[in-house]
């Protein structure tokens, strides 16, 4: 069975993102850029669908201008077997990126779709439901456990009460939560090997889609500030404050 | 002007998401009408009729939509979408489940999250894990919208009656099943809607020690909470997450015990009106949000705030 990983390239988990000052938009200059965490589990996740013998081939895929072949070579070195660009200008919404995801899936027939849940940028939580709905493909969202059955999947989600276990027939749709596994580093030798795999470059034209804006950002701004607290020495202070002070317990 | 409000409930009665989520949809100015899809969801549409300011409330009561299997249930809320400017679903893992497939069967964009309602087409919300606010137009006629509920107080779940009407719509995509469930019980309140939280990290070291923090919740009528960390290290299970893949809380107290205060947790708690921060190491990122700080080793503070409760 054919795999299929969506990759996003976004600013690195650890980085700070601030506000430029005259609002217009968020200062991405020189920040470091990675795969989206979340995406780097979906990646993991395929690989050992293959080493499982489950999968028989991974293909990476990721929306954006050229700089986001970094993130789709960054996934050929983590074992992926081959990617695809589908170049557009800049960054897309969720309903076009699932959109163009829909004509890959169309090119390519994979039996299994694996995407993140979240991207940590625009935090939107969208896509790969978004593409269910554009198949008509069953999803198994915020996945903590896959299991291939056949021509079923069986996904455990992380939900708000606990865990739910879901039946899905495939072709299906998986967004990993952060438990599904732990990924791997890629190796010196791996990421000279990816070199070499084949990466294809598609235009949206090519899907047979036109990007459009749904939603036009107005305005960027820091979160209201917390006001400076202050240390206290001991618990019993502790206690008085949150009783005489702040007179959130009593 | 129209909005339905998908209601989070557990068939027999409404959740306080779909308060909150009411709240949204009045501000957006428009006649609100709560969707109840469920099984068994009588009595879940009994209460919704109660919610102040309402004008009816569909009920569409079917095995089909046990367990609001997105497939399902995403095609039941874009047929009647039709008669509806927007479409709004509380941000809980059912609502970020099954709108944005709303969204796409529309064929509109999805607004995520919105934390305030500037008119009926602008909205707030926050991005890169809270350390920044957008201000976002949609150009959609129909809009789709995910409300976080902590930025919105609830209306009151009684003074209200509107009509209850049954929807006959029977939407069985066929392609999914429900297997199983495991659903953690406690007597505690619900992490997204208790007044005080408290919550451990990595520096509780073992679940077992979670008791502590237990003890003193039970006290204060609080949630237990935990970080990432706590929760990958197995500590405690997953839906004890806090953070910007956990759940977005903002009691009137949180108490962070052993956690260090990542980017990724801040996002989900420094709204709280008051945050207390219990951690040996004083430079520790925490620190930063916290109203009252406390340079102590846990297992010698927490037994103390204990007992001085
Ligand atoms: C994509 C992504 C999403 C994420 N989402 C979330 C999320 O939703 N929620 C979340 O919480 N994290 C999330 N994280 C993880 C986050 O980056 C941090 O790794 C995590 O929050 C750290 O948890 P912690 O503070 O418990 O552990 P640590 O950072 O290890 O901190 C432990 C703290 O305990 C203190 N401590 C230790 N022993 C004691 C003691 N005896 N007494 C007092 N203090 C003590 C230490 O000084 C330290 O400050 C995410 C990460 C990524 C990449
Ligand atoms: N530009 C993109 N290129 C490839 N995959 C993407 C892109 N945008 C979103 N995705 C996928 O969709 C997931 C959820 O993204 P989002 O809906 O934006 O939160 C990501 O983790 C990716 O797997």
């Amino acid at each position: 069975m054919k795999v299929l990983v969506a990759v996003k390239r976004v600013v690195d988990y650890n980085v700070k993102v601030r506000a430029k000052a005259d609002g217009s938009d968020v200062d991405l200059n020189n920040v470091k850029m990675a795969i989206n965490p979340f995406c780097e589990i979906a990646v993991e996740e395929a690989i050992r669908l293959r080493e499982a013998g489950v999968a028989t081939e991974v293909i990476a895929v990721s929306i954006g201008d050229k700089s986001c072949q970094e993130q789709i070579r960054t996934s050929l070195a983590l074992g992926a077997d081959r990617g695809i660009q589908v170049e557009t200008e800049g960054a897309v919404e969720p309903l076009v990126v699932a959109k163009l995801l829909k004509g890959v899936i169309e090119k390519e027939q994979p039996q299994l779709v694996i995407l993140g849940k979240q991207s940590i940028d625009g935090d939107n939580n969208q896509t790969g439901q978004m593409l269910g709905a554009l198949t008509n493909m069953p999803q198994g969202t915020f996945a903590s456990e896959l299991v291939v059955d056949g021509d079923k999947i069986t996904v455990t989600r992380e939900v708000d009460g606990g865990l739910q276990t879901l039946s899905l027939n495939l072709p299906a749709i998986v967004t990993t939560d952060l438990r599904l596994n732990e990924p791997r580093y890629a190796s010196l030798p791996n990421i000279m090997k990816a070199k070499k795999k084949q990466m294809d470059v598609y235009s949206p034209a090519d899907l047979g889609v036109e990007p459009k804006a749904h939603l036009t950002t107005l305005k960027v701004e820091p979160p209201p500030e917390r006001k400076a607290g202050i240390m206290v020495a001991s618990v019993e202070e502790l206690v008085d404050k949150l009783k005489n002070e702040a007179k959130v317990i009593s | 002007m129209s909005t339905l409000v998908i209601a989070e409930h557990n068939n027999s009665g409404i959740k306080p998401a779909t308060l909150c989520t009411v709240a949204a949809a009045q501000a957006m100015g428009a006649e609100v009408d709560i969707l109840v899809a469920g099984a068994d969801c009588a009595g879940a549409g009994e209460a919704a009729a109660a919610v102040a300011g309402v004008r009816k409330v569909l009920v569409a009561d079917n095995a089909v939509y046990a367990h609001l299997l997105a497939e399902n249930v995403s095609l039941l809320i874009a047929e009647l979408g039709a008669d509806y400017d927007n479409i709004l679903a509380p941000d809980t893992t059912n609502g970020k489940n099954i709108m944005p497939r709303v969204a796409a069967l529309l064929d509109v964009g999805q607004i995520s999250d919105i934390i305030s309602v500037e008119s009926a087409d602008i909205f707030k919300r926050p991005i890169y894990a809270g350390n920044v606010i957008a201000t976002v137009q949609s150009a959609d006629a129909k809009k789709v919208i995910t409300v976080r509920c902590t930025a919105f107080d609830g209306v009151a779940d009684s003074g209200g009656s509107a009509s209850v009407e049954s929807v006959d719509a029977v939407h069985d995509a066929g392609i999914s099943s429900f297997v199983g469930e495991e659903v953690a019980v406690s007597d505690r309140p619900e992490l997204t809607a208790a007044s005080i939280i408290i919550s451990g990290g990595r520096g509780m070291q073992n679940g077992e020690n979670f008791h502590m923090l237990e003890s003193i919740a039970d006290k204060l009528g609080a949630a237990v909470g935990a970080s990432r960390a706590a929760v990958d290290a197995g500590f405690v299970p997953n839906d004890m997450q806090v953070g910007q893949t956990g759940k977005i809380v903002a009691p009137d107290l949180y108490i962070a015990v052993g956690i260090s205060g990542a980017i990724q947790h801040l996002a989900g708690m420094k709204d709280s009106k008051v945050i207390v921060a219990i951690n040996k190491d004083e430079d520790a990122p925490i620190f930063q949000v916290a109203d009252y700080g406390l340079v102590a080793d846990l297992f010698t503070a927490i037994p103390e705030l204990d007992a001085a409760l």
